[in-house]
């Protein structure tokens, strides 16, 4: 089996203030997983997404989408940040937001017309969302929002999708419903990489997982490398406690 | 009305819409602190500029001010990075440290120049039209108007030319950062239009009072529309509204002209807080009675669908088994009458089929909250509302 490498993260290094959050990651995500990041609080999950997409600058290491730079691939990357990091009391509607997604394709000064509306609106109607468009985003639910947010990454369509906790504080209908969107993505030959909290669930929902504490502990298929030695490697001994959550 | 009052009202009304379009955004950036910070610190640049040029509406001296006004961003957010003090803290020792070198500086060249701490403060609209630009020894307007009125129309070319940028880098920076829409770009642009527009503003309105035409009018649109573009447009309109009402409100009380377009400022933004449909005071005090007497509606029906028991049905015996004052299970009782889901027989109280069925699809609704299917009964729950 020999597969594309969608991802490509070398001897990456992130501090804050000096102190390093992330330590000499190597990671290598291969083309069409489903992939779990899970790891205790502070493990770094996040910050590892960030600077896989620029947001957040290294200190040390490179990254490659498709074997060439984000800046020059960033067409084909889609990213879902966490759903507290915005205001949802900013003036706006659930379609506008959707439509941020075209923005990147647009580029500067250009703005969004018919095709990008278009395009949004069947994003919206993908996650069930269709009859919302018009609705204020503080009038929207926790599990809507997140399913705003996901439109919004559908509609980049790009071939690799990062999501910080698209599960946190949805309802259990939500949960399912992000679930199957993101498994027919994987179906459709992309790449998804979810930062994921509830341990529960990492081999019901991925393919592949990665276990995250600074450093990177292992990575690989769920069925060979989800067991409880990279668990407690993760999470110490109490990762028992972590999974009953 | 004389040319010069034409004027007055033209400069201010222009003053206050180039500050109200970066003040909304501002306001959204949760950034009105920097406005405060930015007027003041703004001073040194413009005394400096005025040392060279002699010329308050100079570009050079506006050139300057810009410039420490992003210096003094820039300083707030180096202080705030070091993790040792907050932003607010980081704000609070940055504008009062290059403020006090532009007084300092101005009071020791006092005798010098036609530049003084009131004027600094305050700003003087009255004198403006005094102060003519001449063009081949022709009078093209007062100096002021020509000034905010390229500013004005920077401000504009920009808004249009990047309002998606402004908009995606203001609500999702990691969204506008990962789609190569540098929010850090953004940032600063919209600091140095910030800084600019309060140098244009400063002639007119002085240092202090700067800040309420930024912040205030974005402020009151916020409370009024849940749209960007509405709200650009509104915060447009509350700027001139203030700037003609406060002109004329000084002219009467012959006061300042600045002062009265603030106060007016404050009165529309009190009036909007109290009284605006859905954001407002009294439309949340009524929204939380209304919510208050649902609650206990429902309450009520669910006793009544609780016990069979004529006693604990009883009109005159309710509120002991509730317990609630009389008043209260007064117009509960009104509420279920006239929207039929009661009926009252010999003084005893039933739930009608229209009750009851209310009162466990309500039940439904508040257990299963969570699920979006729910979302059309919430419009029935609320039915009887009004």
């Amino acid at each position: 089996m020999d597969t594309a490498i969608a991802v490509q993260v070398d001897d990456l290094t992130v501090a804050y203030n000096y102190k390093p959050v992330l330590w000499d990651i190597d990671l290598s995500i291969p083309e069409g997983v489903l992939m779990a990041i899970v790891g205790p609080n502070g493990a770094g999950k996040s910050t590892l997404i960030k600077s896989i997409l620029g947001i957040i600058k290294p200190i040390a290491g490179s990254i490659q989408i498709y074997k060439k730079p984000y800046k020059k691939q960033r067409s084909l990357v889609a990213y879902v940040p966490q759903k507290g990091s915005v205001d949802w009391d900013f003036p706006t509607t659930a379609l506008d937001v959707v439509m941020m997604g075209t923005y990147g394709s647009l580029g500067w000064i250009k703005r969004p017309g018919q095709k990008e509306k278009k395009a949004s609106l069947e994003a919206l109607e993908k996650v069930g969302m269709l009859g919302f468009k018009n609705r204020q985003i503080s009038q929207l639910s926790g599990g809507q929002q997140q399913r705003i947010f996901l439109a919004r990454a559908l509609v980049q369509n790009a071939s690799i999708y990062f999501m910080d906790e698209p599960f946190q504080g949805v309802d259990a209908t939500t949960e399912k419903a992000i679930i199957n969107i993101l498994k027919e993505l994987r179906k459709a030959g992309k790449t998804v990489i979810v930062v994921h909290h509830d341990l529960q669930t990492v081999p019901e929902y991925f393919d592949w997982v990665t276990f995250l504490n600074v450093k990177k502990i292992a990575t690989g298929p769920v069925k060979d490398i989800f067991n409880d030695d990279n668990l407690t490697k993760t999470y110490g001994i109490n990762y028992k406690v972590a999974i009953n959550k | 009305m004389s040319s010069a009052q034409i004027e007055i009202q033209l400069i201010a009304s222009l003053v206050a819409i180039a500050c109200a379009i970066p003040g909304t955004f501002l306001v959204l950036r949760k950034m009105a602190l920097i406005t405060d910070a930015i007027s003041h610190s703004i001073l040194p640049g413009i005394v400096i500029g005025f040392f060279i040029t002699q010329d308050l509406s100079s570009p050079l001296l506006i050139i300057l001010a810009a410039v420490s006004g992003v210096l003094t961003v820039v300083l707030v957010e180096f202080i705030q990075k070091t993790g040792l003090v907050k932003e607010d803290t980081a704000i609070g020792l940055v504008f009062p440290s290059l403020f006090s070198i532009g007084i300092i500086l101005i009071a020791q060249n006092a005798n010098d120049v036609h530049l003084d701490i009131d004027a600094v403060l305050l700003g003087e609209l009255a004198f403006a039209p005094f102060d003519r630009l001449m063009m081949y020894n022709t009078d093209i307007g007062p100096k002021s108007l020509w000034v905010i009125s390229i500013i004005l129309l920077i401000t504009i070319i920009l808004l249009f030319s990047f309002f998606k940028e402004l908009k995606v880098s203001t609500f999702d920076a990691g969204l506008a950062s990962a789609l190569g829409l540098s929010p850090v770009v953004m940032h600063y642009g919209l600091m140095t239009v910030s800084s600019i527009t309060t140098v244009g503003a400063f002639d007119a309105v002085g240092a202090i009072l700067v800040i309420a035409l930024m912040i205030a009018p974005a402020a009151t649109a916020y409370l009024l529309t849940n749209n960007l573009k509405k709200m650009l447009i509104l915060a447009i309109l509350f700027g001139v509204i203030s700037a003609i009402v406060g002109y004329w409100t000084a002219n009467l009380l012959d006061s300042s002209i600045s002062g009265s377009m603030t106060t007016v400022l404050g009165l529309i933004f009190l009036i909007v807080y109290l009284f605006a449909p859905n954001k407002g005071l009294f439309s949340v005090l009524y929204r939380q009675k209304q919510q208050r007497i649902e609650v206990s509606l429902l309450t009520f029906l669910l006793h009544l669908g609780n016990h069979e028991d004529e006693k604990e049905r009883h009109v005159k015996h309710l509120n002991e088994h509730i317990n609630w004052q009389k008043v209260q299970s007064k117009s509960v009782l009104n509420l279920a009458l006239k929207n039929n889901m009661i009926t009252i027989d010999n003084d005893i109280v039933s739930l009608t089929k229209k009750g009851k069925n209310f009162t466990s699809e309500a039940i439904d609704y508040i257990i299963t909250n969570k699920n979006a299917e729910i979302e059309n009964m919430k419009d029935r729950f609320f039915l009887f509302r009004g």
